[in-house]
């Protein structure tokens, strides 16, 4: 059976209460769904947020009707669980301030060690929004009017925080 | 960079995902052809792109199941609530219980536990059928209502080893508490919060008519989740 159906009928056992079709759709998922948290949110609160996603999943899956893939679902429900943490990790995670980068794309501090980072480290530190909008255009292949109704922002803004993101992320290109 | 270079290199990622229209980007692309800063910065982009596109997912290094199969059962039971209201009135804290002794072993205390629930239930023995059936113990059948003076006497009993089990549990789950997720410290903490209300306001109500069958029975029911609770945690933490 191919994992779109086996996904669907956990899905429908699932929302009859059935944890072991939710642990089914769980061990499918949860590599896609954790890189997800890892990259908007960063390694520390990916664990949390991974498990925050799986948990609010549970008790929206009666609500899903099987219209898209249950990823697609799951997916969202992921998204927004981790941008309902983004005013907390605003505060706690924000690892480089935006003016520590100079125009040109550059940390205007540029130590060595930055230069050829890995790639995935250098996205999670990226200013919060314009992480999320590189993560969800770039990674995830989100169009910007879709980012810009999960994010609450208009288009152009969407494109601008792209455009940033890809700018910052040159200085790991060795 | 000149002013204009300035201008279209902000526009060089309009141009990579195919958003300009049709007589600006022609525009741009005669500029790319006199701009070498531009050319490479378009093709660093293009590689950032690139890279996006290869990332790979790795799974997160722990299972984090155990502690999402916790959480969903307590959904389950339907004992959602909303903490936070609990939390603003100065709710339970682990971390605020430390000092105990501890003395006793993880097998010692359930066996402990499991002894405690049985005398709860000979207490309150209207208890018998008011529990879920999604509970981890099903509560123990009583053919009939045990003697007032009986009752009393477990009662003593049972509050006694009650307050001891909790300790001693508690001791287990301050010890342990490093081993469990963030979030599930923080939703044990705001269920503990909110049972600790409802024994308060059950023990008050009582205070004033301690003879009423339904306050017993809500004492009863609730210090036997709070124990639960605090047994299912600890297991959590041997995991």
């Amino acid at each position: 059976m191919p994992d779109t159906d086996l996904d669907f009928h956990d899905a429908v056992l699932a929302a009859e209460g059935d944890s072991g079709a939710f642990e089914r759709l769980y061990r499918r998922h949860v590599t896609r769904i954790y890189g997800l948290a890892r990259r908007m949110a960063g390694p520390d609160d990916a664990d949390e947020l991974t498990q925050d996603a799986f948990v609010r999943a549970w008790q929206k899956i009666a609500q899903f009707r099987g219209e898209a893939a249950f990823g697609s679902w799951l997916y969202r429900v992921a998204i927004s669980v981790i941008l309902g943490h983004r005013r907390r990790l605003a505060i706690h995670r924000e690892r480089m301030a935006p003016e520590e980068w100079n125009r040109e794309g550059r940390p205007s501090h540029e130590r060595s060690s930055e230069i050829g980072m890995d790639f995935d480290t250098a996205i999670e530190r990226l200013p919060a929004r314009a992480r999320h909008v590189f993560v969800l255009h770039d990674v995830e292949g989100y169009k910007h009017h879709e980012i810009a109704r999960m994010l609450k922002i208009t288009a152009g803004t969407s494109k601008s925080q792209l455009h940033r993101a890809r700018m910052l992320l040159r200085a790991t290109l060795a | 960079m000149s002013d204009s270079a300035d201008t279209w290199r902000d526009r060089l990622s309009d141009y990579l995902d195919d958003a300009l229209e049709v007589s600006e980007r022609s525009e741009l692309e005669e500029h790319l052809e006199g701009c070498e800063e531009c050319r490479e910065t378009l093709a660093d982009l293009r590689e950032v792109v690139a890279r996006a596109g290869r990332l790979a997912d790795a799974p997160p290094a722990r299972d984090l199941w155990p502690e999402i199969a916790y959480r969903i059962r307590e959904t389950k039971e339907g004992e959602r609530h909303d903490a936070r209201a609990v939390n603003a009135k100065g709710g339970t804290s682990l971390a605020g219980r430390r000092g105990k002794s501890f003395t006793f072993s993880m097998p010692q205390l359930a066996a402990a536990a499991v002894t405690l629930v049985a005398l709860s239930s000979g207490v309150a023995w209207q208890i018998a059928g008011g529990f879920s059936a999604r509970q981890a113990e099903p509560a123990a059948p009583v053919a009939q209502a045990p003697a007032k003076a009986d009752l009393l006497l477990a009662s003593r009993i049972a509050n006694n080893d009650y307050e001891s089990a909790i300790a001693q549990l508690e001791r287990v789950l301050e010890v342990g508490r490093e081993r469990l997720d963030t979030a599930t410290v923080r939703k044990v903490e705001e269920k503990l919060a909110l049972i600790d209300k409802a024994i308060d306001e059950a023990r008050q109500a009582l205070s004033t008519d301690p003879s009423n069958a339904y306050l017993n029975r809500h004492l009863a029911g609730t210090m036997r989740r709070k124990l639960d609770l605090l047994r299912r945690t600890a297991a959590l933490t041997e995991l």
